[in-house]
C-alpha cells in the first residue's frame, strides 16, 4: 500500500522545499504556515508488462476480447497517442510500442490483412521519423512506413470525413481511414487525471473545424456539470465505429536517473540524493543555456506503468482515472488566498522543443490551476504565484504561430475572449501556418490560441497573478507582475491577500490534484 | 566676410575617413562619431569672401534655418560612393535644406523676402542648352551638372561657387528660389526641401490605388514619405519599420497602417500580407509573398530588408542615397523593379513641382517639433554628432542657425 497524498504545514524544523523553475529548480523557504501539497506516493509499477497488456486484451471491460473482435476481413485502425503524453518523453521501450506490438500479434493471429495506424497528433506537430520509431518500435515502424503509419493532419480535406453531428449541432468531421475502419484500437498513455488537452481521442484525430466548433481542447471544468467537448464528441466517434481502448498509467516516473530526488519529500532525501542535487543544480547554475536545455528539455524519464486497462472507452475512463487518482489526488482542507506553483521546462505542447512563455502560461494557468477536484486551491480573487524564467525563446520551427501570437496578438490584448472573436480564425486560415503544419513539423496556427484559453479560467478567478524570476516585458506581454523574490511577491499581492494570507504550494503538480473540501 | 562650416576633402582624409568609419559595424557609435567630428573630419570653420553672383538670375541669400540631411552624414563619413565626386567642387560648402532671406531682388522677389531653395543646379540655373531631361521638366536628372556659368556640384551644398546653407550666405538662381507663406515657420520651411524628395519619391514610387507599402526607415526621410504617400497616393495598407519609440509615435500619428521594429518586420509583413516566411543559412528572413511596394528610406541597411519584403515582381523605391553593399538576389529572383528618387523636379506642363506641392504640403502639415535641435555654425561638431544620433537621441531633423554666434 502506498503512502497517501498529504499536507505538511511549514513551522521552523521544516527544510527549504524544492520548487521547479523553468529549466531549473531551487529551494525555497516558505512562511511559516504554508502548506506544502505533496502527492500520494506512485502506484506500485507493474513488474509483467507484457503479461499486464495481454491480460487486459484478453479480458477487457464491456466489450469482447480483442481476439474476438477480428475477423481476417476487419478493417483494422490502430490509434496511437502522441508524444504529448508523457512529458517528458518515456525512455524505450515506450509502453505504446509493447501495447502495439500485442495488439498486432493477435490481428496477425486472425489473419487481419487490412491494418494501418494513425498518430493522434490533432493540432499537434507531426511527428518525426525517430519520434514515431520511439512509439511504436523499429520492427512496427519498419514494417508500417511508409503506406500504413500516417500522422493525422486536421486540414486534409481528402482525408476527413462527416461522421454526424455532437449535440450542440455541430458536424463532427474526422480521419477518414478511422471512420471507415471496421474498428479501431486506440492506444492510450495517461499520466495526470487532469490531462486537458490531451485526453480525448476524437479531438486528436478530428479537422481543426470540428476542434474549434466543439472547443474540444477545453479542460473540462472539475466540478461542473456539463459535459465536456471529449464526451460529446465521443458519443458521435463511437455512433461511427467500435471504439477498442487500451489505456496505460503511469507512475510519477523520474525525470531521468539523476533527477530522482525531484520527486521526494525533501526530509527523505538520502545522502545519494543531496549529493544529486547539489551536483545537478551546480551544472544547471552554471551551465549555458543551451547544456541546461538539453539536461532538461530532451530528458527522457523512466516510468513504472501502474496498470493496463482495455475495452470500451467510457468504462476504460472511469478505472483510469480512479488508478490516478490514487497517485495523485491529496485532500486539502480549505481554499488558500495565494497559490504558489513550481513549473518545470516540459510540457504536453514542448516535447522535444521548446518551453515558449505561452505554453508556460498555459501549463501553469491551464493544467496546474485545475489540478484541483471540488473547487480551486486557490479562492476567488487570491493571489497566483508562478516560479518560471518566462524567457521570450521560441522553437521556430515547431511553434510559429505562438512568435506571432505572442508579438502581434498579447501585444494588443490577454483577454481570451476578445482573442477568440479578433484572432483565432485568421490565423487559423493563415496559409503559411497551415503548411508548415502539414509538411513541416508546426503545431497548427490556431494551437496557441487553445492553449491560451485553457487558462481563462484562471485569469478570471486569479486576483492577481506574480512570476517569481521571470523576465519582466515577456510575463508583462502575458499580463503578470514580476518579482524577483517570494517575499517580493507576496509583498506585491499584499493589496490582495493582506499581510498574512494562507498559501499552498502545489508540491509536484501536475501530478498532484487538489482535493479541496 | 561670412563664416562658413567648409567641406574640404583632400584624397588622404577621404581614406582615413572611410577606414575609421569602417570601424563602426564592430566598434561603438563613437568612433563613428569622432571619424567624422575629431581632427579626421573633412570640416572646418572658416571665414570666406560673400559668393559672387554669377549672373543677373541669381540673388544672394542669408540662411535663417539649415539643415543637416544624410547625404551630408554619408559624405562627411565617406560611406557615400565615389561615384559623385567628380560631380562636386572642392572646397564647397554643405547644406542643400535652406530657409533663408532674400538680399537682392531678382525677377519679382523683393529682397527680404524669406525663401526656400530648391537645390538642384540645372541647365537654366547654370545658363547651359537644355539638355533633354531639363526639356522635359526632369531637373534632376540633368546631364550638365559640371557645365556652365557656375562649378561641378548636383545641388547647391556641393557646388563651390554657389556657397551652402551652413554659412552666412549663398547665392540662388531665380530658378531655385521660392518665397514661403507667412503661415510657415522656419523650422517647418527648413523641411520644405527634404519634403520635394518625400514628394518626387511618391510619384517616381508609380502606387496603384489599394497597394501595400512599407517604408522602411522612419527618419526625416521615411516620416516626410509617409506624409506625402497620404497626400499624393491612395495607398491600402502602409507599414513603417521605425527602430526608435518616437519614430513609430511619429509614423502613428501620420497615419501607418502599423509600425514595426526591424527585427520583426518581416513576420508582420508576412501575418498582413500572406505568405510564407523563409529564412536563409545567412542573412535575414525573406518573404514569399510581401507587400507591392517597399521604399527604403534609411540610406543603408535598409534596402536588404526592402528587397526582402517586396512580393515577387513589386518595386522597391531608393529614397536615401544608399551607402552600404546589397545583395541583389531577391532583385533576379523575385523580378523586382528597382527604382531611384533623387531631389525634386518640376515634372513638366502636367502637374505642379514637386516643390510647390512641398511648400503647400509643409504648410498644412503637423510637422512642430520636426526640427527640435539647432546649433550655431560654431558648434559643427556637437551639431555633426547629434545628427548622427538623431534616432536615438529622439530628434528627426537637427539644423544650424547661422545667424546664431
Ligand atoms: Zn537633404
Ligand atoms: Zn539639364
Amino acid at each position: 500500500m502506498s503512502r497517501p497524498g498529504f499536507v505538511l504545514e511549514v513551522d521552523e524544523r521544516t527544510p527549504p522545499v524544492l520548487i521547479h523553475r523553468g529549466e531549473g529548480f531551487g529551494v525555497e523557504r516558505f512562511p511559516l504556515g504554508t502548506h506544502v501539497v505533496y502527492p500520494p506516493d506512485s502506484l506500485p509499477a507493474v513488474r509483467d508488462i507484457d503479461a499486464a497488456i495481454a491480460l487486459a486484451l484478453q479480458h477487457p471491460h464491456g466489450t469482447d476480447p480483442l481476439r474476438e473482435l477480428l475477423t481476417p476481413s476487419t478493417r483494422l485502425t490502430v490509434v496511437i497517442d502522441d508524444i504529448c503524453t508523457p512529458a517528458p518523453s518515456m525512455r524505450a521501450p515506450d509502453i505504446r510500442q509493447r501495447v502495439v506490438e500485442a495488439v498486432l500479434e493477435i490481428a496477425a493471429e486472425q489473419q487481419v490483412d487490412d491494418v494501418e495506424l494513425v498518430a493522434a497528433n490533432g493540432l499537434q506537430r507531426r511527428m518525426t521519423a525517430a519520434e514515431l520509431r520511439h512509439l511504436v518500435g523499429e520492427r512496427v515502424y519498419g514494417s508500417f512506413t511508409p503506406d500504413r503509419l500516417h500522422n493525422h493532419d486536421a486540414e486534409d480535406r481528402a482525408n476527413l470525413v462527416g461522421i454526424g453531428a455532437t449535440d450542440a449541432g455541430h458536424d463532427v468531421e474526422i480521419n477518414r481511414r478511422v471512420a471507415e475502419s471496421d474498428l479501431v484500437v486506440h492506444v492510450s498513455v495517461v499520466t495526470s487525471a487532469i490531462a486537458g488537452n490531451c485526453r480525448s481521442l476524437a479531438a486528436r484525430i478530428a479537422s481543426y473545424a470540428t476542434v474549434r466548433d466543439e472547443n474540444a481542447y477545453a479542460t473540462a471544468h472539475p466540478g461542473s456539470d456539463d459535459a465536456p467537448a471529449a464526451d460529446r464528441l465521443g458519443v458521435v466517434l463511437e455512433r461511427q465505429v467500435p471504439i477498442f481502448v487500451v489505456e496505460a498509467t503511469l507512475d510519477h516516473g523520474d525525470s531521468a536517473r539523476q533527477l530522482a530526488f525531484l520527486g521526494k519529500r525533501e526530509w527523505e532525501w538520502s545522502l545519494r540524493d543531496q549529493a544529486a542535487y547539489v551536483g545537478v543544480k551546480r551544472l544547471n547554475d552554471l551551465g549555458p543555456g543551451r547544456v541546461r536545455h538539453r539536461i532538461w528539455q530532451h530528458a527522457q524519464a523512466s516510468y513504472g506503468v501502474t496498470a493496463v486497462c482495455a475495452g470500451r472507452p467510457a468504462e476504460v475512463r472511469a478505472r483510469t482515472l480512479e488508478t490516478l487518482h490514487r497517485q495523485q489526488l491529496t485532500e486539502v482542507d480549505g481554499q488558500s488566498d495565494v497559490v504558489v506553483f513550481g513549473l518545470p521546462s516540459a510540457s504536453a505542447s514542448s516535447v522535444n522543443s521548446i518551453m515558449n512563455p505561452i505554453l508556460a502560461m498555459s501549463l501553469g494557468l491551464g493544467v496546474y490551476f485545475n489540478s484541483f477536484r471540488g473547487r480551486p486551491l486557490l479562492r476567488p480573487g487570491g493571489a497566483l504565484i508562478l516560479y518560471h524564467p518566462m524567457q521570450q525563446q521560441f522553437h521556430p520551427v515547431h511553434h510559429p504561430s505562438y512568435i506571432d501570437f505572442f508579438e502581434e496578438v498579447l501585444a494588443e490584448t490577454t483577454d481570451p475572449a476578445t482573442i477568440a472573436s479578433k484572432y483565432q480564425d485568421q490565423f487559423a486560415g493563415d496559409e503559411w501556418y497551415r503548411h508548415l503544419y502539414r509538411n513541416s513539423y508546426a503545431f497548427h496556427g490556431a494551437h496557441p490560441f487553445l492553449m491560451w484559453y485553457l487558462g481563462a479560467r484562471a485569469l478570471a478567478h486569479a486576483g492577481d497573478i506574480i512570476c517569481v524570476g521571470a523576465d519582466r516585458p515577456t510575463a508583462s506581454r502575458l499580463g503578470f507582475r514580476t518579482a524577483s523574490t517570494l517575499a517580493d511577491a507576496l509583498e506585491m499581492a499584499s493589496g490582495k491577500v493582506g499581510r498574512s494570507p494562507s498559501i499552498a504550494y502545489l508540491h509536484g503538480a501536475p501530478n498532484t490534484i487538489a482535493d479541496v473540501r | 566676410m561670412i563664416t562658413a562650416v567648409e567641406y574640404h576633402r583632400s584624397p588622404l582624409r577621404f581614406a582615413s575617413a572611410r577606414a575609421a568609419s569602417g570601424r563602426i559595424s564592430a566598434r561603438l557609435g563613437a568612433t563613428f562619431s569622432s571619424a567624422v567630428t575629431g581632427s579626421l573630419a573633412p570640416l572646418r570653420l572658416v571665414t570666406l569672401p560673400e559668393p559672387r553672383r554669377p549672373g543677373p538670375d541669381w540673388a544672394r541669400v542669408r540662411p535663417r534655418l539649415s539643415g543637416i540631411c544624410g547625404k551630408d552624414l554619408a559624405l562627411l563619413a565617406a560611406r557615400s560612393s565615389p561615384y559623385l565626386s567628380p560631380l562636386v567642387s572642392m572646397p564647397f560648402v554643405p547644406g542643400h535644406e535652406v530657409v533663408g532671406e532674400l538680399l537682392d531682388d531678382v525677377d519679382g522677389l523683393a529682397a527680404g523676402t524669406r525663401v526656400v531653395i530648391d537645390p538642384v543646379l540645372c541647365c537654366v540655373a547654370r545658363d547651359v542648352e537644355m539638355c533633354a531631361h531639363c526639356a522635359a521638366g526632369h531637373e534632376s536628372r540633368c546631364d550638365h551638372v559640371t557645365a556652365g556659368t557656375v562649378s561641378a556640384g548636383l545641388q547647391t551644398g556641393f557646388c563651390g561657387d554657389t556657397g551652402g546653407g551652413w554659412s552666412g550666405m549663398l547665392v540662388a538662381h531665380r530658378r531655385q528660389i521660392h518665397a514661403v507663406p507667412e503661415t510657415l515657420p522656419d523650422r517647418r520651411a527648413v523641411l520644405v526641401e527634404p519634403m520635394a524628395c518625400a514628394v518626387h519619391t511618391v510619384r517616381r514610387a508609380e502606387i496603384a490605388d489599394g497597394a501595400s507599402v512599407v517604408i522602411v526607415g522612419a527618419g526625416t526621410v521615411g516620416l516626410l514619405v509617409l506624409l506625402a504617400l497620404r497626400e499624393f497616393a491612395a495607398p491600402g495598407q502602409v507599414y513603417v519599420v521605425a527602430k526608435h519609440a518616437h519614430q513609430a509615435d511619429r509614423a502613428r500619428t501620420l497615419g501607418a497602417t502599423d509600425v514595426v521594429e526591424p527585427r520583426r518586420a518581416a513576420r508582420v509583413l508576412r501575418r498582413a500580407t500572406g505568405g510564407s516566411l523563409q529564412t536563409p543559412e545567412h542573412g535575414s528572413d525573406f518573404l514569399l509573398g510581401g507587400v507591392d511596394v517597399a521604399i527604403e528610406c534609411t540610406g543603408g541597411s535598409g534596402l536588404d530588408s526592402a528587397l526582402r519584403l517586396v512580393r515577387a515582381g513589386g518595386r522597391v523605391v531608393l529614397a536615401g542615397m544608399p551607402s552600404s553593399r546589397v545583395d541583389l538576389t531577391p532583385l533576379w529572383y523575385r523580378e523586382l523593379t528597382l527604382v531611384g528618387a533623387y531631389a525634386s523636379d518640376s515634372g513638366g506642363a502636367d502637374r505642379h513641382a514637386d516643390f510647390v506641392d512641398a511648400i503647400s504640403l509643409a504648410d498644412a502639415a503637423a510637422l512642430d517639433g520636426y526640427v527640435d535641435a539647432v546649433y550655431a555654425l560654431g558648434q559643427w561638431r556637437e551639431a555633426i554628432g547629434h545628427a548622427q544620433e538623431a534616432g536615438r537621441l529622439g530628434s528627426v531633423k537637427v539644423a544650424f542657425d547661422p545667424t546664431r554666434d
